[in-house]
């Protein structure tokens, strides 16, 4: 029961040249992203809370019932096991499902489907299974909106083999790596940043794709590498530029993709600058910065010349309170203070 | 709370099957008598095959756990003989009942339980995640419960692209009290979805009875809360299955949605292959023992002319000789080489990507 892969029939092809850019928001160019592939596809569905009628809480899905009727936007109950299991069994006999969870704290609900059985079910069954599944879920705090609302949960899907994790942060990115998602053959969750979604940028006309796994070099720079997932990604750039009028260049680069990771563009990175900044919003205890870190540590430990740094959420609950919340979210103060310290001992 | 159920629960527990839930052997109306004879093949097949896992899991030539279909056979062949070829069924952790009755191929299935590469999955998924999925079977799992949305959303591609299948959705009496069951229901029933959820009360959650897990035992009065038709059938009995799925698949493909059968038998053989059955009675077993599917359809084909002793004894034979052929097919496959550890973990495609290989 294999489903024709769409992704096969259109290779990646990264932003074309010479196509014209047009500013829009993140907000934007998910929804753009989202009707253009509907429009294509007509085995593309989506379904969540909220999705239809509402058109999503942030408007992300904004007119799309009113386009493509309640057949392909579907309003589901409060049943996030049953919109991760549905989608994973709409998937494997023919459909191609854009589920949505409204905040990405509550996959945990659905974590048997998504962890036991989206995740796995190719290869327990020998490959026998596509499973063109999209998870859309806002991840990320800042908004007093507390504990349950504002996780980053990342680090634990990259750890689960068989899962494709995205965190763009840019209008440009969200547009070309949501295509390559809603085209490929296996799951992926796709993890939007609820501060982010106004966020706006140049984005290209046409249709392109970017591919997973290949980081985006931001900003380069000779004397530190700074990593950055999802909307840390614009603190470390407004860093960045007030560090140059000092005279330290920080070269940032978004992975753009968890799983599939870019380390060999961290590892040519950290082979320039020797200096590794890791910065993400998700609390630090077990999170990707260790990961990267791990890697860079086993993989170029000669290169480095001071001992890498992670910037990163503290290790409790979100706080309600806006001035407690803040200490709690990494902000342009601290990954400042995070580049001096590695190149403190620069010579 | 939990307690042992007694000798003298069991005989009542017997006799309130006997009154409410038994039927007499009735084919259906237009069943011919080679179809009425292939359901008692298929059951034997299934009986074989499982009764000699259980040997081949003691002499170590299958290395995990395997879950006997033993007992529960006219269930999986009746439900799959209302069934179309395209349509499709989820299955759970006891899935060679079920990939048997949609057709698959034995020796395939052992290859897979002896973990080599001719199995169904090459070896990576076992008895527990055994499937055939060219065969519409969707695949046994591991957790109880968790293929209930998984039929849903074979039913939403049906209802989407408007195609004419159904699915039936095998789960257990445990699977029930399992949150994500509630939603599976629910959403097929607020959505229309042809999907027909078969529950197989074996009436015992590995250890626990059902009537202490539930505080009521009627599994299909559970869809009146949903909207839904529900229907109590005797699950030793093929034929009582075949129509009620039969007459679900009905509704189900003109549009009347999902349909709750509870197929009420009982698991007189352990949980899985080294079940001490510690928990209960054993004497309670040879109570329900009588009601054994497979010698209640061999005296049916008797007493209905429709099959000699010498047939039966052939069929079985054949049953047999099939299952010693399937075991020389898995004993004959290679073990998976190092190389396949990463197949099938992502599409081909992204593995190339992404260089991913030992």
């Amino acid at each position: 029961m294999r489903t024709p892969s769409a992704a096969a029939a259109a290779p990646h092809a990264d932003v074309a040249e010479g196509a014209a850019p047009r500013v829009m928001t993140v907000k934007q160019a998910i929804n753009e992203t989202l009707r253009e592939e509907m429009g294509r596809d007509p085995t593309i569905i989506i379904l969540g809370c909220d999705v239809g009628i509402r058109g999503n809480p942030f408007g992300v899905t904004k007119g799309l019932y009113e386009e493509f009727g309640a057949g392909r936007v579907l309003d589901t109950p409060i049943s996030e096991a049953a919109i991760i299991g549905t989608s994973l069994g709409a998937a494997a006999t023919g459909l191609r499902p854009i589920a949505e969870i409204l905040f990405s704290d509550w996959i945990t609900i659905g974590m048997d489907q998504l962890v036991n059985q989206v995740a796995k079910i190719r290869y327990m069954f020998g490959g026998a299974i596509n499973v063109p599944l999209v998870i859309r879920a806002p991840v990320g705090a800042g908004g007093g909106q507390a504990a349950q609302h504002s996780q980053s949960f990342e680090s634990w899907f990259s750890h689960v083999p068989g899962l494709q994790v995205v965190m763009p942060a840019t209008p440009r990115d969200v547009k070309g790596l949501l295509r390559t998602a809603i085209r490929s053959d296996d799951p992926v969750l796709f993890f939007e940043h609820k501060r982010g979604y106004e966020i706006k940028g140049e984005v290209p006309d046409g249709e392109y794709t970017i591919p997973f796994g290949k980081a985006e070099i931001a900003r380069a720079g000779s004397d530190v590498t700074v990593v950055t997932v999802s909307v840390m990604r614009h603190k470390a750039m407004t860093v960045a530029a007030e560090l140059s009028a000092d005279g330290i260049e920080c070269e940032v680069i978004d992975p753009r993709t968890i799983y599939p990771f870019d380390y060999a563009a961290v590892l040519a990175s950290v082979a320039k600058t020797h200096r590794l900044v890791v910065v993400h919003e998700a609390n630090r205890r077990s999170g990707i910065g260790g990961e990267i870190v791990s890697q860079v540590v086993e993989r170029a430990f000669d290169q480095l010349a001071a001992p890498p740094v992670i910037v990163a959420g503290l290790d409790v609950p979100m706080p309600y309170n806006r001035s407690l919340e803040a200490l709690v979210i990494p902000d342009e103060a601290r990954i400042r203070d995070a580049v001096l310290a590695v190149t403190a001992r620069r010579t | 709370m939990a307690h042992r159920v007694t000798l003298s629960e069991s005989c009542q527990a017997v006799e309130a099957f006997e009154r409410d839930t038994l039927e007499p052997l009735q084919a259906p109306a237009g069943m011919t008598a080679e179809d009425q004879r292939d359901i008692y093949r298929r059951m034997r097949l299934i009986r074989e095959f499982d009764t000699a896992v259980k040997g081949l899991w003691k002499r170590d030539f299958i290395y995990g756990l395997a879950h006997s279909y033993v007992a529960a056979e006219a269930i999986a062949v009746g439900a799959c003989a209302a069934l179309e070829r395209t349509d499709y069924i989820t299955s759970t952790h006891r899935g060679h009942g079920h990939t048997i009755a949609k057709g698959g191929d034995p020796r395939r299935m052992m290859a897979e339980l002896m973990g080599r590469v001719d199995g169904y999955c090459g070896g990576k998924g076992g008895s527990m995640h055994i499937a055939a999925v060219d065969m519409g079977m969707l695949g046994a799992t591991g957790i109880v419960g968790s293929a209930m949305p998984i039929a849903v959303g074979a039913g939403l591609t049906a209802k989407t692209l408007d195609r004419p299948f159904v699915t039936v959705c095998f789960h257990g009496d445990g699977a029930t009290n399992q949150g994500v069951w509630h939603e599976s229901v629910n959403l097929a029933a607020v959505w229309n979805l042809p999907v027909i959820f078969l529950c197989e009360n074996n009436q015992w959650a590995i250890s626990l009875p059902y009537d202490q897990a539930a505080k009521n035992p009627t599994v299909s009065d559970r869809a009146q809360g949903y909207g839904i038709p529900g229907v109590t059938v005797d699950g030793f009995n093929p034929f009582a299955v075949y129509r009620a799925v039969k007459e679900a698949a009905e509704r189900a493909r003109s549009g009347g949605g999902p349909t709750l059968i509870e197929a009420r038998f009982y698991r007189y053989v352990g949980h899985f292959v080294a079940d001490d059955e510690r928990y209960r009675d054993t004497d309670c077993n040879i109570l329900w023992e009588r009601f054994d599917p497979i010698g209640r359809m061999a005296t049916y084909l008797a007493e209905s002319g429709l099959a000699t002793p010498e047939w039966v004894a052939d069929a079985d034979a054949a049953a047999k000789a099939a299952v010693d052929d399937a075991i020389e097919f898995a004993k004959a496959s290679p073990e998976p080489s190092a190389e396949t550890l990463w197949d099938g973990l992502f599409s081909p495609e992204f593995m190339r990507e992404q260089g991913i290989s030992l």
